[in-house]
């Protein structure tokens, strides 16, 4: 299957700032290979979030845009109400989503608008340097919850998809993983399905990614892909959420 | 050419001079006292088949005008002054992103919650840059009805010729009080419409980003100082401001928006008492008419800056005028005008010699 290691036409041939291990890269490719698959390159407007994925439009060769942290559905909203035959998405860790745009993703749900979101969570926030985020896991230690995270100090993981699922306006959740060959497979499926929700005017889907940052979990890339399979699904399940 | 005359509030006036200019997008939260404006723009949006987005928040709002632009349209947001503070990390990102767009602040008393009275607090914030960075916004100061409108549907073709925000600056008591309104039947959107630079899909071209991050050595700079040329040429071309009777004035009356017009009334009142006042009225908050007050004190004038806040502007007349035993001030808050007799009291105590008392 030589035909996997070529480059999407989407891609960029720059070399990737992310970490050793790091699932950005990862996800990123799958998104560029659907976007080729789908023939989407040149109708694509992407929006990146803050975080360690802002650079997103150095790797991807089509129109991109940043948003200020968190705001990224409501800078995509205005994207595609402008544009509605163009395809929109955004890409957004989890302090962009699920912490400073909590707000943002909900009322973007909840109007159903037709964007897809790409969510990646690896429960910290890595570009600033590995603190607690509203998905890290109970009893995880990072900069900003040293002690571990403790339930009655910081509360509990955010299930986001679980929380978006009670709205009228989405259409499609899936949450999936990175850790195993089969689940990237599963990964792109469900990118692509999102991609065609989109494509088809069906509404807003999103597709959270369980994703590895090995730098702030203070672990080798193999043994962060064996904590998502071991400790991370348990709290964030797998498999389609809604639709 | 046939004209359109009827009685509109100053707020509908904004909304009616936005659609004329062609935009297309508007986003907005409801707050008091810039309401009738938002549910302006929701019926006649649907009209010109435009898009009317009430958002969750003011921040939601100002981010959806940023992805609206990015994508060529001419977007606009509006909201006062608590609403327009929430804005100001957007603004920041449009001026870094250098993306058009026009804002409306529909100023109310402050600080905090304030009240829903007229004030003019907000002239640091938006002459002075109100977000993070170094950046500025073209600010039009309209004082009637009819200015609300011109100065809204020109406002697009600044904002589109400069690819920045042009912020328009009126208050409660000109949003919501109801003038004569007059344009012609047929006006068309002014400026260069088209955006080559707009996100629409790299189709037959090469793919782009709008963004305001730019962390490789010295770029940064050199963003900054070319948004500082265009600063300055913008301040070269586009100050705006209108005189009355200076040709003589020994007294020489500022005020923007609604002092504007109470401004002028004290200068005949002045005047019929034998006093040479006049009037300089900014119609551009940013740039400043510094050049024009800097002459007029050649001319030997003296200044009584009149606000309604505690004093904003009047600092910027007293750069202009380098002078300050000749600048004076007068100001009300928290929804206080001062009143005409105010005004010609304050000129008579500051200014009519005491000899000849
Ligand atoms: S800090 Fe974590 S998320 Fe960021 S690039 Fe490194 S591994 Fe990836």
């Amino acid at each position: 299957m030589s035909t996997t290691f070529k480059k999407p036409v989407s891609m960029r041939d720059n070399v990737m700032h992310y970490c050793p291990g790091c699932g950005h890269g990862l996800i990123h490719r799958l998104v560029c290979e659907v976007i080729d698959e789908l023939g989407l390159r040149e109708k694509t407007i992407a929006i990146a979030p803050v975080g360690c994925a802002v650079l997103a439009y150095d790797y991807w060769d089509f129109d991109t845009m940043e948003a200020p942290h968190g705001r990224t559905p409501a800078v995509a909203t205005g994207v595609k109400r402008v544009l509605p035959d163009r395809f929109v998405f955004t890409y957004q860790g989890d302090g962009d989503l699920a912490a400073i745009g909590t707000s943002e993703i909900i009322h973007a749900g909840n109007r159903g608008e037709n964007i897809s979101v790409v969510f990646v969570n690896n429960g910290v926030y890595g570009m600033t340097g590995g603190q607690m985020a509203p998905t890290t896991l109970i009893g995880q230690a990072t900069a900003t919850s040293q002690y571990k995270r403790r339930p009655e100090k910081e509360g509990f993981p955010l299930k986001i998809l679980e929380m978006m699922a009670l709205l009228d306006g989405v259409v499609y959740l899936e949450r999936t993983s990175v850790h195993s060959p089969k689940d990237v497979l599963n990964t792109k499926k469900a990118v692509k399905r999102s991609f065609e929700t989109q494509i088809g005017n069906k509404g807003f889907s999103m597709v959270e990614v369980l994703s590895p940052c090995p730098t702030y979990w203070g672990l080798s890339p193999v043994e962060s892909m064996k904590r998502i399979e071991t400790e991370v699904v348990k709290e964030y399940p797998l498999g389609v959420i809604k639709g | 050419m046939a004209k359109i005359k009827y009685l509109s509030t100053g707020n509908e006036a904004c909304g009616e001079g936005a659609i004329r200019a062609g935009c297309r997008f508007y986003a907005g939260y409801p707050i008091t006292p810039q309401n009738e404006l938002t549910a302006y723009m929701s019926r006649r949006m649907e009209e010109e088949k435009g898009i009317f987005i009430q958002s969750e928040s003011e921040l939601s709002a100002v981010n959806m005008v940023m992805g609206a632009s990015a994508a060529g349209a001419r977007a606009m947001t509006s909201s006062s002054s608590p609403g327009i503070s929430l804005k100001q990390e957007g603004i920041s990102y449009l001026a870094g992103m250098e993306l058009p767009a026009v804002i409306i602040n529909v100023m109310r008393g402050g600080p905090g919650l304030g009240n829903i009275s007229p004030a003019q607090g907000d002239y640091f914030q938006s002459t002075k840059g109100g977000g993070h960075g170094d950046y500025r916004l073209m600010v039009y100061a309209p004082s009637t009805v009819q200015e609300m409108f011109e100065m809204t549907y020109r406002a697009f073709g600044k904002a589109d010729k400069y690819r920045m925000t042009v912020m328009i600056l009126a208050d409660g008591m000109l949003g919501q009080m109801m003038e004569p309104l007059e344009f012609d039947e047929d006006i068309k959107p002014e400026g260069e419409t088209r955006k080559p630079w707009a996100m629409t899909g790299a189709e037959g071209r090469e793919a782009g980003s709008v963004k305001s991050l730019f962390l490789g050595e010295g770029v940064l700079e050199d963003i900054n100082d070319r948004l500082q040329a265009k600063y300055r040429k913008i301040e070269a071309a586009e100050c705006e401001y209108e005189e009355y009777r200076t040709e003589d004035a020994e007294v020489v009356i500022t005020g923007y928006g609604t002092v504007g017009r109470i401004a002028r009334s004290a200068v005949d009142m002045l005047r019929s008492e034998g006093v040479k006042a006049g009037l300089l009225r900014p119609v551009t908050l940013w740039p400043f008419p510094y050049e024009r007050l800097r002459e007029l004190k050649g001319k030997g004038a003296r200044f009584l800056a009149v606000e309604m806040s505690a004093g904003q502007m009047v600092e910027d007349v007293r750069l202009a005028v380098q002078d300050d035993p000749k600048v004076s001030f007068l100001g009300r808050t928290g929804g206080g005008i001062p009143s005409e007799g105010e005004i010609v009291e304050k000129a008579r105590e500051k200014f009519t010699s005491k000899k000849e008392k």
